[in-house]
């Protein structure tokens, strides 16, 4: 590791930050919407599963080319981001933030709406008829019933954007310290037959990968609630 | 006093639930009926709970559902404390917080029991740091009342409460329930399918067939009422009788109890002299003779009564429900063969005798 390059820290610790970033806006777009998928007896669920579940069967450039068009300054988003800004998406943090989001969604929702619906509403229902809001219940009971589904939430979000590529290369490019993140690091280490670093930067990715899983199943079996 | 009076109505595929029922807020009042007749449905729509049913609902003076004036009290704004069938605690939090969950959601001044005051009430003080996992089925059972209860409901709905407990768990939590009434002066809608349930805890009956309600009243009442074939089906009609403990005769274990100057025998009842006991005596365990049965007889229990009443047939076509007067009413489920043989009429003399069946704690 002392070997490692200014510049190979640097995508370490972007990768890093984007993870983060994109776990913590997950989080807070995912929880409502694994709770309705969980709830919801609407016709509408089976539609909103399946483009929930499409970045899992998309090739990332495909989605990374969707991506690309609607971030871009003409783009459905980024185009009024633009108008708003001044600045545009394609190539930026924020637009491989927005861009991992929409990767990283299924890792997220798909366990938060196995947690819920494990949790079912027999517990909402109890907390209601204690007095307590319908918000204050899905704080107070749900989360604490569903927190399994939130580690696994937290930890495969976080897990499965640090390692996206093909996304990342469609909509950020590759420039050093702001869209270059640790797999395409790894990749130009390869192209240009720097076999140590790749390996360096790789073993990192593969070890740490290992542990959060590890994490996930140790909680996941020790957690002190058992719903059933 | 005050009553709640309900009508809903609410379309499934093949089954339309629709009842209008009024019953007092004092006491317990239980609701009964078979599996399938609609009885957890009307105690989810008195909640709030879904579904829900289009109508109409008033808690004495309060209106919680008008659909003429598009009234919807939340539940949370009924104050109606509710235990599942399942205790539902709440798994992450030890007994001592899910006991005041809703507590702390009750303003102070709605409050009117303490913490202590349930928890002695209930017999929770000593597992109020476990866990709910760590507790058998009756406490769970305590603690889903207990946090009920600390919401200072102004009605509590049970569900079918003690489904799936044996009969000692039973025992041990019909005393607490009782206590509700008469300590916390609660009103109590108890949904149940089991008679000895009622028998034990409600003085009035909500009784339900296939999503509707065809009697309500006081439970002596509506349980001498022949004409409910819901009863005869059920096979649990039959004359419920307030008694007073008379005597123990321990060497054969039997207890003696009276009422209106007659005595009964039933297997022995751990309760004092002097206590009072209500039994029920099912009418298809009666059996009538024209003369008094000899003393070599095996039955214990005799009474002469007259004849008030011959009902219909039940729906199996062979028993028909004769209605006696033996000071106290009284059923008897004969066959129609018996009713011809014997020339039963309306005002005869004849001796009801029957198994002693206890049914007191």
């Amino acid at each position: 590791m002392r070997n490692l390059p200014a510049m190979d820290w640097a995508s370490l610790w972007l990768t890093m930050q984007l993870a983060g970033v994109t776990v913590a806006v997950l989080l807070v777009v995912g929880t409502p919407l694994a709770w309705w998928l969980a709830c919801t007896k609407s016709r509408a669920r089976t539609l909103v599963e399946a483009i929930v579940a499409l970045p899992i069967v998309l090739p990332p450039t495909v989605l990374g080319f969707y991506l690309l068009v609607a971030l871009g300054p003409h783009g459905p988003i980024g185009g009024p981001w633009k108008a708003l800004t001044g600045s545009a998406l394609s190539f930026t943090f924020t637009g491989l933030v927005i861009a991992s989001t929409f990767y990283s969604l299924p890792f997220v929702v798909q366990p938060l709406q196995g947690a819920f619906e494990a949790v079912g509403t027999k517990p909402m229902e109890v907390a209601r008829s204690l007095r307590a809001s319908k918000l204050d219940a899905f704080f107070t009971v749900v989360s604490p019933m569903a927190l399994r589904g939130y580690v696994s939430a937290l930890v495969l979000g976080f897990a499965h954007t640090l390692g996206e590529f093909g996304v990342v290369l469609m909509v950020g490019g590759n420039i050093p310290g702001v869209t270059r993140v640790l797999s395409i690091t790894i990749y130009d280490h390869v192209e240009s037959l720097e076999y140590t670093q790749a390996h360096v930067l790789s073993a990192t990715l593969l070890i740490v990968s290992f542990l959060m899983l590890m994490i996930v199943y140790t909680v996941n079996r020790r957690l002190p609630v058992n719903v059933s | 006093m005050s009553h709640l009076n309900a009508r809903f109505r609410l379309d499934y595929p093949g089954f339309r639930f629709d009842v209008e029922c009024a019953f007092p807020l004092e006491g317990t009042v239980a609701v009964f009926g078979v599996s399938g007749s609609g009885k957890t449905t009307l105690l989810r729509c008195i909640a709030g709970l879904p579904p829900v049913a289009s109508g109409f609902l008033a808690f004495g003076r309060e209106i919680w559902q008008d659909d003429a004036h598009r009234t919807f009290v939340s539940i949370e704004q009924r104050r109606v404390g509710i235990v599942f069938q399942e205790a539902r605690l709440f798994p992450h939090l030890n007994v001592e917080h899910n006991l005041t969950y809703g507590m702390k959601r009750t303003p102070p001044s709605q409050r009117r029991m303490t913490f202590e005051q349930v928890s002695d009430l209930l017999g929770l003080t000593a597992f109020l740091r476990r866990r709910p996992h760590q507790l058998s089925g009756g406490e769970q059972r305590r603690v889903a009342i207990g946090r009920a209860l600390l919401t200072s409901p102004q009605l509590l709905l049970m569900d079918e409460p003690l489904v799936s407990l044996d009969q000692e768990r039973k025992k041990d939590i019909f005393p607490f329930i009782r206590r509700l009434n008469q300590e916390l002066g609660i009103p109590v809608l108890y949904v149940t399918h089991d008679l000895n349930e009622i028998i034990q805890l409600a003085r009035h009956v909500v009784l339900m067939k296939r999503g509707n309600v065809v009697a309500t009243g006081p439970i002596q009442e509506v349980f001498a009422r022949q004409d409910l074939s819901v009863l005869v089906e059920s096979n649990i009609l039959g004359a419920v009788i307030e008694t007073r403990i008379a005597g123990h005769e321990p060497q054969f274990g039997l207890t003696r109890v009276d009422f209106l100057g007659r005595s009964l025998f039933i297997p022995q009842e751990s309760l004092p002299i002097g206590a009072t006991l209500r039994i029920q005596i099912p009418a298809c365990d009666v059996s009538l003779t024209m003369d008094p049965p000899t003393a070599s007889g095996s039955m214990l229990n005799v009474l002469e009564a007259t004849i008030v009443d011959i009902g219909p047939s039940s729906s199996n076509g062979y028993a028909v429900a004769v209605k006696l007067d033996a000071g106290c009413p009284l059923l008897a489920m004969i066959t129609r063969k018996s009713l011809q043989r014997l020339k039963l009429s309306i005002g005869q003399t004849v001796h009801a005798s029957f198994k002693a069946v206890a049914l007191g704690v």
